[in-house]
Order: C-alpha cells, then sequence, then structure tokens
C-alpha cells in the first residue's frame, strides 16, 4: 500500500494481508540499497500468523518517493512517522545493517511503544571505507559488484526468496540497481553508506531501550562481522544473540533460521 | 562472493556443496516425487510461499534446484526454471508474459521448432508473431505494435550463424517497454553472455551444448533480474493481483524477481512441463566440463572451418569467422572466443551429390541434433526446417544445398580425413551420375 508520510508517498508491504487494527504489528527495515523484498519470506510469514506486519521501502527507495534519508535519526523519524500516520501504538521492531541502526535509534525515541527489538547484521560504529564510499557515487556499479562479493557466504544457498533456483548474489545484485535506479534525483547507495558510517548515537540509544533486544548475527559476515555487534550486545539490558553461519544477507541465506529465530523471540 | 569465483570455479560449484547428510560430494539425485512437511503449519507456509522448499517434483526439486542456481550463476542471472525441453522454456516464456491478444517480435533466424511454435501454434491460441531480419534494426522497431509483449531471437541465429546485436535489439526492445528474450542454446554462456549486453531473460535448449553428450533433452528459462515489469505498464500479469495464487502481486512479492515467481507458481504448476531430477542431474554432469568442451568445440571448428573454406567442392561455409559473413564484423565484437560450433555450408552440385556426401560420412553421425561431443550432420531443408518454404528459407539464410554441421571433439585430423572422403564420393557422384556409395 502507498500512504502519506511525513508529505511524500511510502510504499508499505504488509505480507498479502490487509493491515487489522486489533492484531499486534512488527515493523520490518531494511539496509541501504535494498527495499522490503529482503523482508519477502519472513515476513509473508508473520501477515499469515496473527500479525500486522508493516515493510516500508524507505523514503527514496523504489516505491517510496522523496529523498532518501541523510542520517540514521533521519531514518528513524520516519519509521516514527509512519507509526503515528497509522496510530500504531505499540510495535515490533526489526532491522538489518544499516535498518538495524534504525530500528535501535527509533526504539529509543519509541521507548515503551516497543514491545520487541530484533537487529540483524548489525555493527557499531559502522564505519563504511572511503573507496566504498567514493565508489557508491563516481562507480556504483563497481560499489555493488564489492558489496555483492563481501555480502554472502557461499555460492551453494538454500531455497530462498524465489524459492529453489535463486541464485542469491545475481539477485542481490539486481535488487540494488533497481533501487538506484528507481531514484534518479538522489543517490540512496552513498546517503545510505554515508549514514551508517557517520552515525554516533547509538551507544545513547541502546541505554533508552528497556525491551529485550535479539541480535542474528552471521559467523561469515564480511559487512558487519560478529564482534563489531560486541559492544551493544555488552550494552543492552536484555540481550539475546543467535549466531548463524552464513554471511551478512542472512534473511535470504538462512531464511528459516532466521524466521525461527524471530518466531521465538516474539512468541 | 561472486566476483571472487571465476566461471569454471562455478560450472562446477555453484548451487551445490557437499551433502550434509551424507557427506556425498557429487550432486545427489533426488528421485523423489515429493517431500515430507514438517508439521501442518509448515505445509501451509511452503504452500503460500512464506517459507521457500521443496512440495512437488513438478514445481521444484533439490537436483533441480541445483541445476538452476549453477546456470543462473554462469548467466549472471537472478534464479532459472528448469523445463521438459527447450521449447518448454520458451512456452513457458511466452505464456508467462501474455496470452491471446500479446505479439511477439522475433527474429527469422531461428531453429525450426521455434519457428513453428511462433508462427503456427501460438498463433492457433490467439498469439501473434512478426518476424524480423536479425540484422535489419528499423524492422525490429516498426514491427511494435501496441500488443506487443515481447522480442525474441538467437544469439547466433540457427543456422546461419546471423549474430544478434543483442545491445540493440534490447535498446528498441525498452524502448517499446518489452523484454528481450534470447536463445543462448548455440553459444552458452562460455562463449557470450547475454545479460551483460541487454538481454532481459534468456532460454536454452540445455539438450544440446550444456549437457554435451547427446544423452538428454531438456530446457532452462534463466532471469536476469533487469527488466522493470512495473514501469513497462504492460505486464498486469506480474503487476497485478493474481486469482490463481490468493491474488498475489508478483511484483510486489519479489521487485525484480517476478518473473521467475510467475513462471514457477502458474507455468510449472499449471502446464507442468518441469525437468526429470535424472535429466538435471546429467544436464549438471555435463555443465562440470562445459569450458573444457567450448574451447575444445571452438577450435575443432576452426579446423573444419578453414578446411572446407579452400575446398573446390564447397561453395560457401557460413561462419562468421569467414570475412564475408554478414556477422563477421559483429561477432568479432561480441563473440571474442568465437561463434559456435555449428554452421553450414553449401556444397556444389546437385541434390544427389548432398545425398552422397551425407551418406558417406563415418565419423560424423547423420540426425537431428547439435552440441553433442560427437560430430553430427544434417540437411537443414529436408529436416529440421522442413515446413518453411523457400522465402522463409532464405529469409533464415538457409540454401537447398546447405549442409550443417555440429563440430565435435574428436581429433580434428579425423573430423578433416572423414569430410575429405565424403566430399571426394559427392564429386564422384556428381561424375558418374550415381550416388558414390552404390559403386564402391
Amino acid at each position: 500500500m502507498i500512504i502519506t508520510v511525513q508529505g511524500a508517498p511510502l510504499y508499505v508491504y504488509t505480507g498479502g494481508r490487509a493491515f487489522d487494527a486489533a492484531k499486534p504489528t512488527m515493523l520490518f527495515i531494511h539496509g541501504v540499497l535494498n527495499d522490503h523484498s529482503v523482508w519477502g519470506l519472513q515476513s509473508r510469514y508473520f501477515a499469515h500468523h496473527g500479525w500486522n506486519v508493516l515493510v516500508p521501502d524507505l523514503p527514496g527507495h523504489n516505491r517510496s518517493a522523496g529523498a532518501p534519508p541523510d542520517s540514521v535519526e533521519a531514518a528513524a523519524q520516519s519509521v516514527i512517522a509512519l507509526l503515528d500516520t497509522m496510530q500504531i501504538e505499540r510495535i515490533v521492531l526489526i532491522g538489518h545493517s544499516f535498518g538495524s541502526l534504525i530500528a535501535l535509534e527509533a526504539a529509543s525515541r519509541l521507548l515503551d511503544r516497543v514491545d520487541r527489538l530484533a537487529l540483524l547484521g548489525t555493527a557499531y560504529p559502522m564505519r563504511v571505507s572511503e573507496t566504498l564510499l567514493e565508489a557508491s557515487v563516481k562507480a556504483p556499479e563497481e560499489a555493488i559488484r564489492l558489496v555483492t562479493r563481501f555480502s554472502y557466504s557461499g555460492i551453494a544457498a538454500p531455497p530462498s526468496a524465489l524459492g529453489p533456483g535463486t541464485w542469491l548474489p545475481g539477485l542481490g545484485r539486481a535488487l540494488m540497481r533497481r533501487v538506484l535506479a528507481s531514484n534518479p534525483d538522489h543517490n540512496p547507495f552513498h546517503a545510505g553508506f554515508l549514514a551508517c558510517d557517520r552515525y554516533q548515537g547509538a551507544d545513547h540509544a541502546i541505554a533508552q531501550v528497556h525491551c529485550p533486544i535479539l541480535f542474528i548475527l552471521g559467523d561469515a559476515d564480511q559487512m558487519t562481522p560478529p564482534k563489531g555487534a560486541k559492544a551493544l550486545i555488552d550494552q543492552a539490558r536484555s540481550a539475546r544473540v543467535l549466531r548463524l553461519p552464513v554471511g551478512h544477507q542472512l534473511m535470504s541465506e538462512a531464511p528459516d533460521q532466521v524466521l525461527e529465530g524471530l518466531c521465538l523471540f516474539v512468541k | 562472493m561472486e566476483s571472487l569465483v571465476g566461471f569454471d570455479t562455478l560450472a562446477l560449484h555453484a548451487g551445490a556443496s557437499p551433502d550434509s547428510a551424507t557427506g556425498a560430494r557429487a550432486v545427489p539425485l533426488y528421485l523423489s516425487t515429493s517431500f515430507v512437511f514438517e508439521s501442518s503449519d509448515h505445509a501451509a507456509a511452503l504452500f503460500n510461499l512464506e517459507r521457500a522448499g521443496h512440495v512437488y517434483s513438478r514445481i521444484s526439486n533439490p537436483t533441480n534446484a541445483v541445476l538452476e542456481q549453477r546456470i543462473a550463476a554462469l548467466e549472471g542471472g537472478i534464479g532459472a526454471i528448469a523445463t521438459a525441453s527447450g521449447q518448454a522454456a520458451l512456452h513457458l516464456a511466452v505464456t508467462t508474459l501474455m496470452g491471446a491478444g500479446g505479439h511477439i517480435v522475433a527474429s527469422t533466424a531461428l531453429y525450426g521448432g521455434s519457428h513453428n511454435l511462433l508462427d503456427y501454434t501460438l498463433r492457433r491460441f490467439g498469439i501473434e508473431t512478426s518476424f524480423v531480419a536479425p540484422h535489419d534494426h528499423a524492422a525490429w522497431r516498426e514491427a511494435v505494435r501496441p500488443n506487443t509483449r515481447l522480442f525474441f531471437g538467437e544469439t547466433v541465429g540457427n543456422p546461419g550463424l546471423d549474430v544478434l546485436d543483442i545491445s540493440a535489439i534490447s535498446a528498441i526492445a525498452h524502448d517499446a517497454g518489452v523484454p528481450l528474450l534470447v536463445d543462448s542454446t548455440m553459444t552458452t554462456p562460455w562463449l557470450i553472455k547475454p545479460f551483460e549486453l541487454g538481454a532481459d531473460l534468456i532460454v536454452h535448449s540445455a539438450t544440446k551444448f550444456l549437457s554435451g553428450h547427446g544423452t538428454v533433452v531438456g530446457g532452462l528459462l534463466v532471469d536476469g533480474g533487469s527488466f522493470d515489469w512495473e514501469r513497462s505498464g504492460k505486464f498486469g500479469e506480474l503487476t497485478e493481483a493474481y486469482p490463481g495464487f490468493h491474488g498475489m502481486v508478483f511484483s510486489e512479492e519479489n521487485t525484480v524477481g517476478a518473473f521467475l515467481l510467475r513462471a514457477r507458481r502458474e507455468g510449472l504448476r499449471d502446464f507442468g512441463a518441469c525437468m526429470s531430477p535424472h535429466t538435471a542431474w546429467l544436464i549438471l554432469q555435463g555443465i562440470e566440463t562445459l569450458p573444457l568442451r567450448m574451447a575444445r568445440h571452438v577450435s575443432n571448428s576452426q579446423v573444419i572451418v578453414d578446411f572446407l573454406a579452400t575446398h573446390p567442392m564447397v561453395e560457401r561455409v557460413g561462419h562468421p569467422s569467414q570475412p564475408d559473413h554478414r556477422s563477421h564484423e559483429l561477432a568479432q565484437r561480441l563473440l571474442p572466443r568465437g561463434t559456435s560450433s555449428v554452421f553450414s555450408f553449401d556444397l556444389r552440385g546437385t541434390r544427389e551429390q548432398g545425398k552422397a556426401f551425407v551418406e558417406n560420412l563415418q565419423i560424423f553421425s547423420h540426425l537431428a541434433n547439435v552440441g553433442d561431443c560427437r560430430s553430427l550432420v544434417i540437411h537443414p531443408a529436408s529436416t529440421t526446417h522442413f515446413r518453411m518454404d523457400d522465402a522463409a528459407l532464405h529469409a533464415a539464410g538457409i540454401g537447398p544445398g546447405s549442409i550443417r554441421l555440429s563440430i565435435g571433439l574428436e581429433d580434428p585430423d579425423d573430423l578433416v580425413q572423414d569430410l575429405k572422403r565424403a566430399l571426394k564420393a559427392a564429386q564422384r557422384a556428381g561424375a558418374s551420375g550415381v550416388p558414390a556409395g552404390a559403386s564402391s
């Protein structure tokens, strides 16, 4: 569905089900140069198992208009604005990579409105190399190649987003190209990387979060290696950690394990 | 990960890892119609695309899935679907994108079976095709109608080896808001990567070079994930709610994978032209040596082309390596490794001499196939393309005396000797007026 948030049309995937105010709600947040479809399997499952799911394309990404958020704080505010527009009081927040920082920042502002917080492929600080930052502007195809190279742990994935027969590195690369092409006026690639690199609020944010936090980390993650999440885990009031033997794209490389981890967490 | 791994490694490993249950290193052959559900909830989730996994082997199978990942990896696509034959793959592509009232613009230089499907059979179901010369860019553009939904051509047209200028034709297709589907059977991803040049979808008859041993019939349909179905606005099949699958909007479910979702969930489910897992396993065996075989196919072909080009009984060799071939320059640019080992040549003399030539070959096998590890020969005008009239044959670059060769992996000297012997027999048949075999 398309709804107007902060004055601009925002696309929100709802898992094939209409929003029902009587059900609890989960909100999934994607990472840099991705869109809602990276959460396809997990969000569709919850949508058919008693939950509302809201999976936006972040502003300036694919179906959502406007400029891409230039900071984690701005992105978090757009998520909060979405919840306020839809008059949703309580929420489970789930974010991946850049989306995990957005979820954390939003949780620190929403306080008791957040029942659970799940952070996948996260790290803090989430530094982005100068090479990648520069390439995301001057040579985005090369930057996409590098991100693809470092985002997957193997070349023999289980059945995933498109079902059996999916070639995940190709799928990820095609999605990044599509999202980049979707916004000729702004560069969501560079904006996302810059937001990750400059974010300095996680120490403060995690101190504000009182709800249980689940960290799902990939042992073979080269984008956000698990050691990068240690400081956040140590600071969290109530942290659980699920380690999976895959790379950065956990939702597609280990779709069932991620789903099962989330199911247990929100049960 | 992807760019850390080269083509030859992908040909051996993409989609497969040692079997977690048994440690088997080779890809296991899963000859199982169905797969046990963990629970009722698991079953429902699989059916409703909330989880990914195998349900029934018409829709997916673990052995087939390895093949599908492997060809997608080699082509640089997002995924693939294995089908019962190359024809089934073409049919699946067309019927996923259009129904009655749809229109295709296709190259004239096609495999005879593809031509039949488009020009006769699909027309019976309300899908029309306009045929245009592959090199005539203006004709492609002028053939577009409001109901056009697809451009289709072969990377290297069968059997005249007209090279498709994929970059130019895909640009015309995209201007018209439709995808370009290419048949890369003759070239395989070892010779050309159509997605890198602008193609959107690829079909293979895996029967040919991919399996490579003349033992199976199978097809593959690969999606590059590049075509924006929503932006085009012409493909309600992919962008609007589909009552046949719980009102699913495929382009919302997966931004770049809508085509494959519908092709599998509707096309395989309802038309049912799936690949046997045993076939998939055999094609995987073939793909493991694809780089080695293609290199030999190409080098052997060049030896044969060079031999035939200077033989007095040969009027013309239709191979893009020849400077007088219409696609010579384009082939140099798009296919630097070579243009396939299937080509035709025109024999001087009568139809009877052509018959004598074919019948006196000993190593070349006279049969209807190409891309075998063994060398093959056929007379297209009387076999693969016999339903085409003279004008259509001419448009496809086929003469009444054309002989098509598929060069295999034998010692090239032996192939030359075999051709020499048969050409001599053809020469004698011309002199005596009787078939050479009858006088010896």
